[in-house]
């Protein structure tokens, strides 16, 4: 099946069968990061912007190595240094991003729909890299590409989100993904970071840690975000951590085999302990490689690709 | 000034409970039983068949911006697009640049207003610069002209200072308009707080923090006595305090808006900015909640909450647009499509809500075909469908969620005492 967008805008819009195509092309793109020589020509001379009007590192950085390894020319913006900071508004400075013959805009942007906007005024593609509260859809396909090659299908299997959801643009991708790919979903957390509108969306909503965390085959932990939230949403990170950290204790709770997620920056001693974090169970850096390839994969297919090119071999 | 005769029309005057096909005679800018032989002689003659004659439309939540922003509309061009959307009289908002805190700058726009094709009432603030810290002189503003008081967007909101302010206003007869949102409960907020603020992932606003300021207000006038007047209520519960508070006999009113009662929230789902305001869209519960409130008399009025903003201000993200949407030009046709046709709302209700009920709430001479009174009137066409194109309409701002839509119900002439000011799509002074 030919890969139709342009855009990659969230994960909602998406249908399971995109998914699964990205998800193809991404397993074919991480075969190539294990080679000694990470690089394919699929991009070659074309010219990828990072326009990061938010702080970011990794995220950043991962797609820009993605970009790279395609063989992409790629440019990253600092918000800090930007035209935006004298007054110039988004649509102005990615039209001159445009201007300037750039063939793609990988946007991260504070507020939420802003990738969508861009894409109403621009003629080249627009992948979101993560805006306001709404969406994160390369996070959410990374999660569930390194579920898939943790547990394989996720069809009945339990995730458990567990944390800041109300200001979570991965929460809300991911469940998104997960219940498009057939996955169980309970997000639980304080209720005030997590209310029930959510329920809306398909997933189950919870306040009890300990029911929550029963059989289940996924912990995604999240961080707390201070810097959304515009009054205290809870009475303080100990009391946090006391009530929804994720300790020794409470991961006995989870099947013996399931796996731990955090798409970092982790907390070390308020949403995750470190011998949590770094236990056999944590496939958090197998989730920030993977990102490599499932962004390799989005660029490759919102550039023109199709899925069936890269799944021949890419030498 | 010539005498009028609008003839052959159905006449609407929710005033006079006058709903028939008849004439209406005007004479030195007023309206009259009938005119003399020499004045029909002379008089001009408006075949008004097929066409709906009423008192001419009462808004009294409008935004001018004049002084301090006109490039998004001033007295001239927002009195332009009242009288293109049958209104004849209107009340502006005081949160221009500077505020209406002064006699001085009541004076100002009563001096501008006086060229305007329509009549225009300005408002004063409650408090020094609408920073809800200390009262504004409310005599002097009464003395300046001023019909009513309020701090519009900035809801006061210590209660202590609104409980001094409506006290206050109430020796100088002036009500007490207010925008009804506890701050505390919003900051950064941009739309409906529920299910789909959720999905978005935009800050919600919740209706608690309406009903909240709605209660209070209802309580300060039952204190008090004094008229509190709440502006473009948006809950379901909103209305339902405001119900119970009409049963008690407390003397508050409110208006809806013909936005809130035409969308609900699900119209941000492509994150839209024309469908940012404040109060936001709600839920379909709330709408019709709104609808219901107008039926039974719980709220008393429509008012448009005309709110100009240049283009480039709500071509942004979501996030950094401001609220609000330009409604004078729309709000006959949108009122009568969605109470009249989909309502089942009596025609004469409708033109009731947007005349003698909202000219009564601050006591204005308007709103009435009564003989006697100043001759206002809209005439409009209930059944012409027509292309709304902002850009070709009068408001100098073109913030309209309507833009490019089919509307039903053109109004085809406005009279402001007297003189036709407005026809067929031209403004004539």
């Amino acid at each position: 099946m030919p890969w139709h967008r342009k855009h990659l805008l969230t994960i909602e819009e998406l249908k399971r069968a995109e998914i699964e195509q990205i998800l193809a092309t991404a397993a074919a793109f991480r075969r190539v990061l294990d080679r000694k020589v990470k690089k394919v020509p699929a991009l070659r001379g074309k010219t990828i912007v990072n326009l990061f009007l938010e702080p970011s590192t990794r995220t950043r950085i991962s797609f820009e190595m993605a970009a790279k390894f395609l063989s992409a020319d790629v440019i990253s913006f600092d918000a800090s240094a930007s035209s935006t900071t004298k007054g110039e508004t988004l649509r102005d400075t990615a039209q001159n991003i445009q201007a300037l013959n750039a063939d793609m805009i990988v946007l991260r942007h504070a507020a939420s729909g802003s990738p969508l906007y861009l894409s109403k005024v621009l003629g080249i593609p627009v992948v979101n890299a993560g805006d306001g509260a709404h969406e994160h859809p390369t996070q959410a396909l990374l999660d569930v590409f390194t579920m898939r090659e943790k547990l394989g299908d996720l069809k009945g299997r339990k995730v458990v989100i567990l944390g800041d959801i109300l200001f979570s643009r991965v929460a809300r991708s991911n469940i998104h993904a997960l219940t498009k790919l057939g996955a169980d979903v309970t997000i639980v957390g304080p209720s005030t970071l997590v209310p029930h509108w959510f329920e809306s969306m398909g997933v189950r909503v919870s306040h009890n840690l300990r029911t929550a965390l029963a059989d289940a085959d996924v912990v995604m932990l999240l961080r707390i975000q201070h810097e959304r939230q515009g009054v205290s949403h809870f009475p303080s990170l100990g009391e946090y951590t006391s009530m929804f950290g994720l300790n020794y204790t409470r991961a006995s709770w989870v099947k013996p085999d399931a796996i731990i997620m955090h798409p970092g920056p982790i907390n070390r001693g308020v949403e995750i302990d470190s011998d949590i974090a770094d236990s056999p169970r944590s496939v958090i850096l197998q989730q920030v490689t993977n990102g490599i390839a499932v962004r390799m994969a989005v660029l490759y297919l919102c550039a023109g690709g199709q899925p069936e090119q890269v799944l021949t071999p890419v030498e | 000034m010539p005498s009028l005769i609008i003839k052959n029309g159905r006449v609407i005057d929710p005033a006079s409970k006058r709903d028939a096909k008849g004439d209406v005679f005007i004479a030195d800018g007023k309206f009259v039983k009938t005119l003399t032989p020499a004045q029909k002689k002379q008089a001009k003659v408006i075949d008004a068949k097929g066409l709906v004659v009423c008192p001419g439309l009462v808004d009294i939540h409008v935004h001018f911006r004049e002084p301090g922003q006109t490039h998004k509309e001033t007295i001239l061009t927002g009195s332009q697009a009242a009288a293109a959307g049958g209104f004849t009289t209107v009340v502006c908002m005081p949160n221009t640049s500077p505020v209406v805190d002064n006699a001085g700058t009541v004076a100002l726009i009563k001096s501008v207003a006086a060229a305007a094709p329509v009549h225009v009432y300005p408002t004063g603030c409650i408090t020094v610069g609408m920073k809800g810290q200390a009262l504004a002189p409310h005599g002097s503003l009464q003395k300046a002209g001023v019909v009513a008081l309020t701090d519009d967007g900035l809801c006061v909101q210590s209660n202590e200072l609104m409980h001094r302010a409506v006290e206050y206003a109430k020796m100088f007869g002036l009500s007490i308009l207010d925008h009804c949102q506890d701050e505390s409960m919003t900051e950064k907020a941009v739309m409906n707080e529920g299910v789909v603020s959720t999905r978005l992932g935009l800050k919600g606003w919740p209706h608690a923090a309406e009903d909240i300021i709605v209660a209070r207000n209802i309580i300060l006038s039952r204190y008090t006595g004094a008229h509190i007047h709440m502006q473009h209520i948006s809950s379901a519960h909103s209305v339902e305090l405001m119900r119970q508070a009409k049963k008690d006999g407390i003397n508050v009113t409110a208006e809806a808006t013909p936005h809130h009662i035409a969308f609900t929230e699900d119209a941000l789902a492509t994150y839209d900015t024309h469908f940012k305001m404040n109060p936001p869209l709600r839920t379909e519960t709330d709408r019709l909640a709104i609808i219901g409130g107008l039926r039974d008399g719980t709220l008393d009025c429509i008012g448009t909450d005309h709110a100009p903003h240049a283009p480039e201000e709500k071509d942004k993200e979501f996030d950094y647009a401001p609220n609000g949407i330009i409604g004078l030009e729309t709000a006959l046709p949108v009122c009568l499509d969605i109470l009249v046709k989909k309502s089942k709302f009596q025609l004469s209700h409708v033109i009731d809500l947007m005349t003698r009920k909202a000219a009564d709430i601050l006591k204005l001479p308007a709103g009435t075909l009564t003989p006697g009174a100043c001759a206002d009137v809209c005439i409009f066409d209930p059944g012409e469908a027509w292309l709304y194109n902002t850009y070709g309409a009068f408001s100098k701002s073109i913030n309209s969620p309507w833009d490019k839509q089919t509307l039903t119900g053109r109004v085809k002439t406005t009279i402001v005492s007297g003189q036709v000011v407005y026809q067929n799509g031209k403004m004539l002074v």
